[in-house]
């Protein structure tokens, strides 16, 4: 079945990380939908959330192929995880004196903030998952939607350690030793 | 100690125990070519085309095992390597390139002879970096040379402009690689195994298809004794040849479009394929949907990402192949298999696949035959690509592992000539054969100055059938014999090799290639013989393209009909 998907991966802060990454999607013909990246509280290490359209088995196909890129730590797909999705949308909508109070109550049922006011224009921001983004600019769009501009994905597995969780201690994974940590030996059917 | 960035590479490498390396020089690699001397004990060999470098990298690390290295200057020298470097990444080969590059206060300035090799190779390569601090380049080769060799091999790249060989710095050697990201998984997962060992130990009609993948793990001893412990027929890929003797009772060939009729129809009839170290290639499967329909497969390989990605598995094993099998053996229990192994001989016998007929002109597989006759086998066999590397791989018997080295997945016409050349310099007590077709030889002829220059005793057949003959057949079953632009216009091969300082004869009659080829092994130093083949000669079996690995084309008979 082919649907929305959330890759999170772990990567180590090298130049061509993402090229890498962009390239064996491209490769596999994936539509990249988003890419979010940014540093995380690790030193060195960036946290990436692809949203790719696919069918399971293809995706994780693909999943396995990020994880053989070199600098990328761990890779998870967190599709069937209940994660928490945002995103972050900048929309600047043409407003004049007539239109201006509807904009603004509409931007208030999406719980966005409006942090830039223009005689004939106003910059809302939102943030949400992608259904409610897309939702808000839908009806944004009648007004005149001058400028856009969306973060993409990041999401978080709900609950406590996620497939991307680094514990205290704990190395990121075992390295010239070429051993099994618990986690992996534990793996399920590939 | 302060050392340049030449320096500190060329430290690193023989650090590494690289004793060789292929390489081409340029204007930002004068400082590599003016510190290389002073390091005697890395062997240089100039080549003449920076594609040689990268096959005869490849040629090396293959009977080696050990990381090929080659060198190219940037622009160009950079580009001229990359169909190696693919050559190397689709057959899992471990090559380390190098390549110069302007210094980087040029880079990205489109300054003279720049490309962006990194960004080129991405696709490529295992692993690639551009190097912009001498003081990182210790670091640099040492993970390079990690990647390439452990896990699934493959080739990486080091991109080090100009100014970093120059700039001195203090040279560590460090002691341990920090990939936190780069993990190959060597152990598979016991309860995967002793699924797959349960399966084994009650079918009645398995299969192993062992691929290139039991050549990288060394894991010949394991193969045979989980085929002789089960009695498990094997048949083997075409990148696997050689790694199962077969000469062996259990062996039944190999398999794919070109593979032996009783291969393929064991495999299509087996109710378990064992598949280890191999990728479900295309060529391999026939259609993939109709690929061994009534099997349940155990697919083991140590790369995660090849299972499921062309065919699913039923039981997939993540591991390094020899470890996997070691504790698969322990697991395993006697069996017999009498009636599906008679089976399989019956099948042999309906289709011999290795027969060579009745003619009187010169037949490309007889000289296969004779060239394996006259070695008792004991040689190693690289090809180039096309009929006759179809028929050096089904007229010669191979008993030893890596005795045949071969573009696989790539199918790299101007492969064999460097890659001999490679081959040769890893295995200097080996006999080598260069066999060749009349196209693909010249795709690469420069690489005879090369050999000349090394005086490395390589014998080379040359097959001129004045055909891109592959085409050509292709062209006359698919096509409707609607030829074009495969007839070649040939020179005069042993006249190239006279000028290059080479001794050859040209062989146009069957009683003279028994001779020619014993001339060529006695002489010390590259020897090439042009032999002037049946023309219209076409491969068989033939699976033809679409059709399931039962729907071979066998050699038509006399009468002239295609027997099926
Ligand atoms: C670099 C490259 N170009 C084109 C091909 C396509 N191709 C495959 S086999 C073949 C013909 C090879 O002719 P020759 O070297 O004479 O060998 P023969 O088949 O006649 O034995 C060609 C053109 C290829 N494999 N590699
Ligand atoms: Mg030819």
């Amino acid at each position: 079945m082919t649907r929305k998907h959330i890759l999170v991966a772990l990567v180590q802060d090298k130049p061509g990380v993402l090229n890498r990454i962009a390239s064996t999607l491209r490769r596999r013909n994936f539509n990249i939908e988003s890419i979010a990246v940014g540093h995380i509280e690790i030193p060195n290490l960036s946290r990436m959330t692809i949203v790719v359209e696919g069918d399971d088995a293809k995706v994780e196909q693909v999943r396995k192929q990020l994880d053989r890129v070199v600098e990328v730590i761990r890779i998870s797909d967190i599709t069937y995880e209940n994660p928490v999705e945002r995103e972050m949308a900048m929309i600047k909508v043409k407003a004049s004196a007539a239109t201006r109070s509807e904009i603004i109550q509409i931007a208030d049922i999406f719980r966005t903030n409006i942090v830039d006011v223009s005689p004939d224009s106003l910059i809302i921001v939102a943030t949400g998952n992608q259904e409610k983004v897309d939702t808000l600019i839908e009806l944004l769009r009648g007004f005149g939607i001058r400028e856009l501009s969306r973060t993409g994905t990041i999401a978080l597995p709900r609950g406590g350690a996620g497939p991307l969780t680094i514990e205290e201690n704990k190395p990121l994974r075992h390295v010239v030793e070429h051993v099994l940590s618990e986690e992996e030996e534990n793996l399920p059917n590939w | 100690m302060m050392k340049t960035g030449a320096e500190i590479l060329c430290e690193c490498l023989l650090k590494e125990g690289v004793e060789v390396v292929f390489g081409f020089p340029g204007g930002v690699l004068l400082p590599l070519y003016d510190t290389l001397p002073k390091y005697p004990e890395l062997r240089h060999i100039l080549v003449r085309h920076e594609q040689g470098a990268a096959h005869a990298a490849d040629g090396y690390a293959r009977v080696t095992g050990k990381v090929g290295v080659c060198i190219a200057t940037s622009g160009p020298g950079a580009t001229n390597l990359v169909t190696g470097i693919a050559n190397a990444y689709l057959d899992s080969v471990p090559v380390l390139a190098i390549t110069g590059q302007v210094p980087t206060f040029f880079i990205g300035k489109d300054a003279f002879q720049e490309v962006d090799i990194t960004g080129i190779t991405i696709p490529i390569t295992k692993y690639n970096h551009l190097v912009l601090d001498a003081g990182d380049l210790a670091t640099y080769v040492r993970e390079a040379i990690h990647i390439a060799q452990t896990g699934r091999p493959g080739p990486v790249l080091l991109d080090i402009p100009r100014d970093v060989l120059q700039a001195k710095t203090e040279f560590i050697f460090p002691e341990k690689i920090d990939l936190p990201g780069y993990k190959p998984k060597l152990f598979g997962h016991p309860s995967q195994i002793k699924k797959a060992t349960d399966l084994i130990n009650t079918v009645e009609r398995p299969v192993i298809i062992a691929g290139h993948g039991v050549n990288i793990s060394r894991a010949f001893p394991e193969l045979k004794e989980l085929a002789e412990k089960s009695q498990i027929p094997v048949v083997t890929t075409f990148l696997g040849i050689g790694c199962f003797p077969e000469s062996h009772v259990l062996s039944y060939g190999w398999l794919g479009m070109h593979g032996m009729g009783y291969a393929n129809k064991a495999i299509h009839h087996s109710d378990l394929v064992i598949a280890i170290g191999m990728r479900f290639d295309d060529r391999a499967t026939g259609v993939v949907s109709a690929f061994a329909p009534q099997a349940q497969i155990i697919h083991i390989d140590i790369d995660a990402a090849e299972i499921g990605k062309n065919l699913n598995a039923d039981i997939p094993i993540v591991g390094d192949i020899k470890n996997v099998l070691q504790v698969m053996n322990k697991q395993i229990t006697k069996r017999e298999h009498v009636a599906w192994l008679s089976q399989l001989n019956e099948w042999r016998t309906m289709h011999p696949a290795t027969e060579i007929r009745e003619h009187e002109g010169v037949l490309p597989q007889y000289i296969i035959r004779q060239i394996y006759e006259a070695t008792k086998g004991d040689t190693i066999i690289v090809t180039d690509v096309g009929q006759q590397q179809m028929w050096a791989a089904q007229y010669f018997f191979y008993d030893k592992p890596n005795s045949f080295i071969s573009s696989g997945g790539l199918g790299t016409m101007g492969f064999g000539l460097p890659a001999s050349i490679g081959v040769k310099v890893g295995a200097p007590h080996e006999t080598v054969w260069c066999v060749c077709g009349d196209g693909g030889f010249q795709m690469t002829v420069q690489e005879l100055a090369t050999m000349v220059q090394e005086n490395l005793d390589i014998n080379i057949a040359v097959m001129n059938n004045g055909w891109l003959g592959m085409v050509r057949q292709w062209q006359e079953l698919i096509y409707n014999k609607r030829y074009f632009g495969t007839q070649l216009y040939n020179p005069d091969f042993v006249k190239i090799a006279e000028a290059y300082g080479i001794k050859g004869v040209k062989v146009s009659k069957k009683i003279d290639v028994r001779p020619a080829i014993e001339k060529a092994m006695e002489h010390k130093g590259p020897f090439l013989i042009e032999f002037v083949v049946e023309p219209e000669e076409n491969v068989y079996p033939f699976v033809p393209p679409g059709k399931t690995l039962v729907e071979f084309l066998e050699m038509p008979s006399p009468t002239g009909s295609l027997k099926k």
